[in-house]
């Protein structure tokens, strides 16, 4: 019998001995376990420590349900049993009410929003009004009036909350049957009468995030201990950071790294992370999910053309992750550009052509925009004036309206600052604000599919909201073949092939659906390896770049990208997976990416036939240059990293007043003092008390 | 502040066997190990009906409520019997003991008596089994919670302490009772033993109505204490002379050595 079984009979067997039919185990009669809570969560960086925490123990207090602002007086100084644990309706979650929270933490345990299940009507961005301010391009060297967003604020509704520190725990709740507990409990304990304070037992509330990093990313660096000599090694915090995905329409011998001779590339370049202010619920609809979706449509749009002709320059199509946290991804693949450690280096480099959000384009239409200062330069001028044009004329016979900003405008916070930072390169960022974004959910968990309009009629089977035509997918359709026949002439393709560059409009309701809806659909399961179907799930995959060793989403996009612009090739198994006993193959395995995957089930057969496709996608590390360079202080790079955590977890309980505390403990003791007393006085007269005439009394008593 | 519901709990459940421990046993070591030897008798049987539990739940339809229930109750008669079946089997040992004990001592009397060793190994199995019937209780009771949040009684860690604290005391007083009982082999005495176990075990059933739980016990528990203080050699005329501080007097009217 093993520990655990053991434990289960003693514990049951106690309960039937003693505490009759209704058979809980204590705790149970005590805690309800909230499930679906998503807490906020401490990031570092070279400098400062955002998030919350917990203490180490998980911080108590007596719920009270905010109903208005107005209510804040009762937490912030009249109720009697502090701290108090807050419970935010969504529209309740503003930087104002979070701020005074924050300065009357003495009083506050902790606050738990409920998340509705519908968008809110007010704008909500707890990002900063100038994302990624200072790892962009414009700094007092370059562009001195346009750093730090001088010269436009991008994200003008911004409130900052997710760059906050807060000293107590925040976690998300989801409206659901837990949600519902707590007001009920609340309502039945806690319930504030006409001013007058609810007595003992109140209903509470357990939040625990208790978070190991501290201070800085500096700091938490030099404390994670991970020398081999250590016999506990232990660390503290994680750099931020996944793997960015490429894939090129020529194959780029990988191996050979640095300078290509002969070799100009077009990047095509989008970014898949975004964030939010709670950890791992962000979905990025608009700000991440909408341009590289497109861009994966493009890059299906132009697979068979450029297999049959192919321009006289490659498109390199890049994937970006952690471009939130101050660009990890790009300005990696730059520095390993730079470092001659990618298959290309920067002077391969064309010209750049990035897709930032471009979901909400029927509103406001599409925008090129472009970098002030580096086309003061007339070569590079002629060369960006040269790629506009081309969008126009593609934009022409197509039914999108495109514009350019004011030149005078500077690039909004995109991937192509970091390459600008290395070197001047001609490109442009589509996207669909003029200005400042047009985001109202910017980096916060309403930017779903609900707000890109994503919205499937509810009687329809799951197989059938797949395959279902939206109107988000044919706008983005529209933009995608645009992209395509765009990135098709800059490549130096030729005009009579653009008409047959058509983004397909129900692979773009395929992606749509599994990037934002579930992942676990029929294409999503034939397209990625065995091994991988177990991520596949009912829900979005994580945006939220999270740790260097956590990389699902990247594979994802992988694997979606090798589909849509690989081929199958007819080899087995032994030679796809390993790739050393390459033989039948005459390209080698540096050239291609091979990558074994689940297939589909054939019409007439129940299992799926796996087979082998050949690609040039390929992941690459998107971790930060500043952990590489071991550098933590670092300005020019990202230096954000995640602290680590033990147990994160929310209950509720009731807490006992108390006189109810007291009266068990002076009843112990009374009990405790009586026995002894009494013990020592019938101990001290045993002789004679248990002495009958009919037996006599032992010598030892 | 939780950590007052634990040490008052842990006081009203432990403290009179702790009162009885410090005054009556620990200055003895042969008491000390029969006291940790009918700990152990206990233990073994806890064990046995738990295998018997484990096997028996393995078989049992685990949907049905009312089989889940009968289950329950056969397995509290089950494990009562045991456990009165392990007293009996500690009686017989211990016999045997006293006897080799007896042989090996120079003195004329043996170094314990039946009534003595009655009392502790009583003592041991109240010691066990009030420690399996509350410790996963007081673990709970440090906090921060208290139970009530499904609409439990708050009263819950305080009626478990006093449960457990008659538990502790009846498992003594049946000790005792059984002994003697064994010792003049009144064979119905040990019928009432069994049954009055069986009664107190089954009135746990009651709970949550714990004032339907605890009264009772807390009856069947002065009238075993007053059978056992009986059996033990005790009378009202002693208890009445001990109260009236008469005691010294008598003892030294009948010139008895102390």
């Amino acid at each position: 019998m093993d520990f655990i079984s053991t434990k289960w009979i003693i514990h049951l067997l106690l309960c039937c001995l003693f505490h009759g039919v209704g058979c809980n185990s204590v705790e149970q009669k005590i805690y309800v376990k909230l499930n679906d809570t998503v807490p906020c969560v401490r990031l570092l960086n070279a400098t400062h420590q955002i998030g919350c925490q917990s203490s180490l123990a998980g911080d108590v207090g007596v719920i009270h349900i905010l109903e208005s602002e107005g209510n804040l007086e009762w937490v912030l100084s009249t109720g009697p049993s502090p701290p108090y644990m807050v419970i935010l309706e969504s529209t309740l979650f503003t930087r104002d009410i979070m701020m005074k929270l924050k300065n009357g933490s003495s009083r506050i345990a902790g606050v738990a929003v409920v998340k509705p299940s519908t968008n809110p009507i007010e704008d909500f961005s707890p990002h900063t009004t100038c994302p990624n301010e200072n790892t962009g391009v414009y700094s007092e060297s370059y562009g001195p009036t346009m750093a730090h967003c001088n010269t436009t604020v991008w994200n003008p509704k911004g409130n900052g909350l997710s760059y906050e520190e807060f000293n107590f725990p925040i976690f998300s709740l989801k409206d659901d049957n837990g949600t519902e507990f707590i007001r009920q409990c609340y309502l039945k304990h806690n319930l504030v009468v006409n001013g007058s304070a609810p007595g003992y037992p109140l209903c509470a509330m357990q939040l625990s995030s208790h978070m190991h990093a501290v201070r800085d990313t500096v700091t938490c660096m030099r404390r994670s201990d991970t020398s081999p000599f250590s016999l506990n090694p232990e660390v503290v915090c994680d750099p931020l950071g996944s793997f960015n995905v490429w894939g090129s329409t020529k194959s780029l011998n990988n191996t050979a790294k640095g300078h290509k001779e002969n070799e100009t590339v077009v990047i095509a370049a989008a970014r898949l992370d975004s964030r939010a202010f709670f950890h791992g619920i962000s979905l990025g609809a608009e700000s991440g999910a909408s341009g590289f979706i497109t861009l994966l449509a493009a890059a299906g749009a132009l697979a068979n053309v450029t297999r049959q002709d192919h321009p006289p320059r490659t498109i390199l199509y890049t994937f970006f992750q952690g471009e939130t946290f101050d660009y990890i991804g790009s300005s990696r693949m730059v520095y390993d550009m730079e470092k001659d450690n990618f298959a290309i280096d920067l002077d391969n480099i064309h010209s750049l052509l990035e897709i930032g959000q471009v979901g909400l384009h029927n509103i406001s239409g599409l925008w090129l925009h472009s970098d002030p200062v580096s086309r003061r330069n007339d070569s590079i001028d002629q060369e960006v004036k040269r790629l506009i044009d081309y969008f126009q004329s593609v934009a022409t016979n197509l039914t999108i309206s495109l514009g350019q900003p004011d030149v005078s405008q500077p690039l909004p916070p995109a991937s192509f600052q970091r390459f600008l930072r290395a070197q001047s390169i001609p490109g442009v960022v589509l996207t669909d604000h003029k200005s400042h974004f047009t985001n109202r959910f910017l980096e916060s968990m309403y930017d779903n599919a609900e707000y890109l309009n994503l919205t499937y009629p509810p009687d329809l089977s799951p197989e059938e909201q797949f395959n279902f035509d939206t109107d988000t997918a044919r706008g983005l359709t529209e933009v995608a073949t645009m992209v395509a026949r765009t990135l098709y002439k800059q490549a130096g393709g030729a005009d009579e092939q653009l008409a047959s560059i058509n983004a397909d409009l129900q692979t773009v309701n395929h992606l749509l659906y599994g990037f934002l809806k579930q992942t676990n659909n029929s294409w999503f399961r034939a397209i990625v390896p065995p091994e991988h179907q177990r991520f596949l799930g009912p829900a979005p995959p994580e945006y939220y770049v999270g740790v260097t060793f956590n990389n699902t989403f990247s594979n994802l996009v992988r694997y979606v990208l090798a589909n849509l612009t690989g081929t199958a090739v007819n080899i087995s198994k032994e030679n796809c997976t390993d790739q050393s006993k390459f033989t039948d193959d005459t390209e080698s395995t540096d050239m291609y990416d091979y990558m074994w995957v689940s297939g589909v089930t054939p019409p007439n057969g129940t299992e799926p036939v796996p087979y082998c496709v050949r690609s040039t996608v390929r992941l690459a590390r998107a971790q930060s240059p500043a952990f590489e360079l071991q550098d933590y202080h670092s300005s020019n790079y990202s230096t954000w990293s995640e602290s680590r955590w033990k147990y994160i977890g929310a209950r509720i309980f009731l807490v006992a007043g108390n006189d109810l505390e007291m009266l068990t403990l002076g009843m112990g003791v009374a009990v405790l003092v009586t026995s002894l007393l009494l013990t020592y006085v019938i101990n001290s007269k045993a002789d004679f008390l248990f002495s009958s005439g009919r037996e006599p009394a032992n010598a030892t008593y | 502040m939780t950590a007052a519901v634990f040490f008052g709990c842990t006081f009203i459940a432990f403290g009179p066997a702790i009162a009885l421990f410090l005054f009556t046993i620990a200055r003895d070591p042969l008491r000390v190990i029969f006291l940790i030897a009918g700990a152990f008798f206990w233990l073994v049987s806890l064990l046995l009906s738990s295998l018997v539990w484990f096997i028996s739940v393995q078989i049992s339809d685990k949907e049905s409520a009312p089989q889940q229930k009968g289950l329950l109750i056969f397995g509290v008669v089950l494990s009562v019997l045991l456990q009165e079946l392990f007293r009996f089997g500690y009686y017989k040992l211990l016999k045997k003991a006293n006897e080799g004990l007896l042989a090996l001592s120079q003195e004329e009397t043996m170094p314990i008596s039946i009534r003595q060793l009655a009392y502790v190994s009583g003592l041991g199995f109240g010691f066990m089994s009030g420690a399996f019937s509350v410790v996963n209780i007081l673990a709970d009771s440090v906090g921060p919670g208290t139970v009530g949040i499904h609409g439990d009684s708050q009263h819950y860690f305080l009626s478990s302490a006093f449960m457990t604290m008659a538990i502790i005391l009846l498992h003594m007083f049946w000790g005792v009772v059984f002994f003697d009982a064994c010792e003049k082999k009144r064979w119905w005495c040990l019928v009432v033993v069994v049954a009055s176990h069986l009664l107190v075990s089954c009135l746990t059933f009651q709970n949550p109505y714990y004032v339907g739980s605890l009264v009772p016990t807390y009856v069947i528990m002065s009238l075993m204490g007053v059978w056992a203080f009986c059996c033990a050699g005790g009378s009202l005329r002693n208890l009445k002379l001990c109260l009236t501080c008469k005691d010294k007097d008598f003892l030294l009217a009948n010139h008895r050595p102390r």
